[in-house]
């Protein structure tokens, strides 16, 4: 196993109910990337009743609050120490390839994996990544022909609002993480431009409920990877517009536009020292109002036909995105009005040290399900729509854990 | 369920989709127009060739666009002002895209209007104003729609036609342009 975050210590729970030997290596800490990769603030935007790991809910006296990055790590820690997890924390992996098959051509077959860490080779028969998804923040190409002036931050290195320079700041990217720092930061009093392309937007709480119930009990989250109509669509989704505060309030763009961040489209490129934004923020805009439309048409109809009738509120429907009549479409970074940029423009996983060629043109890993079917015996877990759509959710891990293990027992016993 | 007929060809262009996914070499067009001065501003565009899917190719017959401009403009109006075919290219490729995506969804068309309205303060193509832009302030499309589809389904047709337009992101995301003598 590589990476001892909740994916990795899943894994590994089923691994030891199954009675299979082995090791998750971790070049951190237990729950390593909420203690080092999230900013200050942050809370999950999944609801305390949802945060579950096989065998280990949460216990706490909030069910429908938000975790903490803090409280999340300590949760992962909680669930390693009783499951008993064979952590090696401090063991960075360095390389991992095929060892070869003894009296077999080269190229053919191979007999497991050898892995290197820095603190020595370990060989083994089986490799499930569990190092991550969102282990480098994406920026965009242009980054390099923003003025010398303008302060860059990515949600890796961004703390909270008090550690930026005073003065402007342009966050650039529409998904939960971009709309929650573009609030924070217009709360401290900052004037903030968010830049969004296609957005997935979201109410907190509809009928009652909070929006990941129906996620839940409809059964949209339980969509398996071999369902879904457009695989590689449905794994490109950003995350949507949540955020988890005790007031359960709302954060979509209409939201933010009450609060004074202003919108504008799309970052498409840097001349002369200007952003230029596409011209299209109309269009996303009515995109995600649509698809937040036939989502909640989706849970009505779940309603209708299996929820009991107290058991939430009369449908509602949200007010269209309040697109400004013309959003800006260039700002001038050497004005003085941005001082800052954010880049909250997506992560990708960092596979520098996978000495296996199971990666396609874009450098993303090709599986089935989990199955790196490639390579025999290698596995992946926490990757987006990995085997269903909750597949990078912390609740989302325990099924998926179940059925790569059941394969990778079946591997291992000779079955496939 | 009924057979949808829109005249799209979907199942090419999806296997077209599936096919070039794994060859982008073959993916790559490079479409052209040859253009000659007439007199005044009037001038002479023709399309035939493009290259594509590895090769070179030609429309089956050559296309002939004049432009120039009104008389307002004091010109001899031999077809319509230059910007005004950027109008024309908006307009029938979001159109293509509400026939080919209704066909994927299996949605049959009655009927599709659209009125495209840009408008253009000409202040700064003639020099009048530096704050001026010379090009459209903005671009306005309205759409009248006859089709076995609800409302909500139809503005999902629309707002995805503009997602997958090539003139739509050309007209509202910048793009690097080289003009040069040969
Ligand atoms: C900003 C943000 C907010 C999120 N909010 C939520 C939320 O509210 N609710 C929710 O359910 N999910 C949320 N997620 C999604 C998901 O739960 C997290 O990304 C989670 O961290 C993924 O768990 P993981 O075990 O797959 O990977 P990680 O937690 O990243 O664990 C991978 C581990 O592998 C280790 N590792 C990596 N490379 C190596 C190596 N070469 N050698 C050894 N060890 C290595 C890392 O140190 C790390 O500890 C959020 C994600 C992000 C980025």
């Amino acid at each position: 196993m590589i990476g001892a975050g909740h994916a990795g210590l899943a894994v590994s729970r089923f691994l030891g109910g199954a009675g299979i030997d082995h090791l998750v290596l971790e070049r951190g800490e237990v729950g390593n990337s909420w203690r080092r990769e999230r900013w200050d603030s942050l809370r999950l935007l999944t609801p305390n009743w949802l945060t579950r790991l096989p065998d280990h809910p949460y216990q706490g006296p909030d069910p429908d609050g938000y975790l903490s990055a803090h409280e999340v790590a300590d949760f992962i820690g909680g669930f390693a120490a009783a499951s008993r997890a064979p952590v090696r924390t401090g063991t960075e992996v360095t390389s991992v390839r095929a060892a070869a098959a003894d009296g077999q051509g080269h190229g053919h077959g191979h007999d497991g994996y050898l892995v290197r860490t820095d603190q020595g080779e370990i060989r083994a028969r089986c490799v499930v990544i569990a190092s991550g998804a969102c282990n480098v923040p994406v920026v965009p190409g242009f980054k390099d022909a923003l003025p010398d002036s303008i302060r860059e931050l990515t949600p890796f290195d961004y703390t909270g609002p008090a550690a930026l320079p005073e003065g402007g700041v342009l966050v650039v990217g529409g998904s939960a993480t971009g709309v929650q720092l573009a609030a924070e930061l217009r709360r401290s009093g900052r004037p903030v431009v968010l830049s969004t392309g296609e957005h997935v937007r979201l109410p907190r709480t509809y009928r009652g409920r909070d929006v990941l119930w129906w996620m839940q009990a409809s059964g949209v989250w339980d969509q398996r990877h071999d369902e879904v109509d457009d695989l590689e669509r449905a794994r490109a989704l950003p995350s949507p517009q949540l955020v988890g505060t005790p007031e359960r309030s709302t954060l979509d763009l209409n939201a933010l536009i009450e609060l004074g961040v202003e919108p504008v489209g799309r970052w498409a490129a840097v001349r002369d020292g200007r952003a230029l934004f596409s011209g299209g923020l109309r269009n996303v805009c009515s995109l995600a109002d649509l698809k937040m439309e036939r989502l909640l048409d989706t849970f009505d109809e779940w309603a209708r036909k299996y929820a009991d009738d107290d058991l939430t509120d009369e449908p509602q429907r949200f007010a269209p995105t309040r697109v400004p009549a013309s959003a800006r479409l260039q700002l001038d970074l050497r004005g003085g009005e941005i001082q800052t940029v954010v880049w909250a423009t997506g992560f990708r996983p960092d596979y520098r040290w996978l000495d296996v060629p199971v990666l396609d043109a874009k450098g993303r890993l090709r599986h089935v399900g989990g199955v790196v079917t490639d390579s025999p015996g290698l596995y992946a877990v926490g990757l987006p729509v990995l085997r269903r759509r909750k597949s990078t959710f912390i609740h989302g891990a325990e099924d998926d854990a179940r059925e790569v293990v059941e394969h990778l027992t079946g591997y291992l016993a000779g079955r496939h | 369920m009924t057979t949808v007929t829109n005249g799209v060809n979907v199942q090419a262009l999806l296997d077209a989709r599936e096919v070039l996914k794994g060859a982008p070499e073959a993916a790559q067009f490079t479409w052209r127009a040859s253009s000659t001065w007439r007199d005044g501003v009037h001038s002479t565009t023709t399309v035939r060739d493009f290259f594509g899917l590895g090769e070179e190719r030609s429309h089956k017959t050559e296309s002939v666009f004049e432009a120039d401009h009104p008389e307002v403009f004091a010109a001899e109006d031999n077809g319509i002002t230059p910007i005004e075919y950027l109008l024309v290219g908006l307009a029938s490729c979001l159109t293509a895209g509400v026939a080919s995506v209704a066909q994927n969804r299996g949605i049959q068309l009655r009927s599709v209007q659209s009125t495209v309205q840009g408008r253009h303060d000409i202040r700064g193509i003639l020099g009048a104003d530096s704050d001026v832009r010379n090009g459209f302030n903005d671009i306005k499309v309205t759409f009248t729609i006859d089709a076995d589809a609800s409302p909500q389904e139809i503005e999902a047709l629309v707002a995805q036609s503009q997602k997958r337009s090539a003139v739509f992101d050309a007209l509202t995301n910048p793009t690097d342009v080289t003009v040069e003598v040969a």
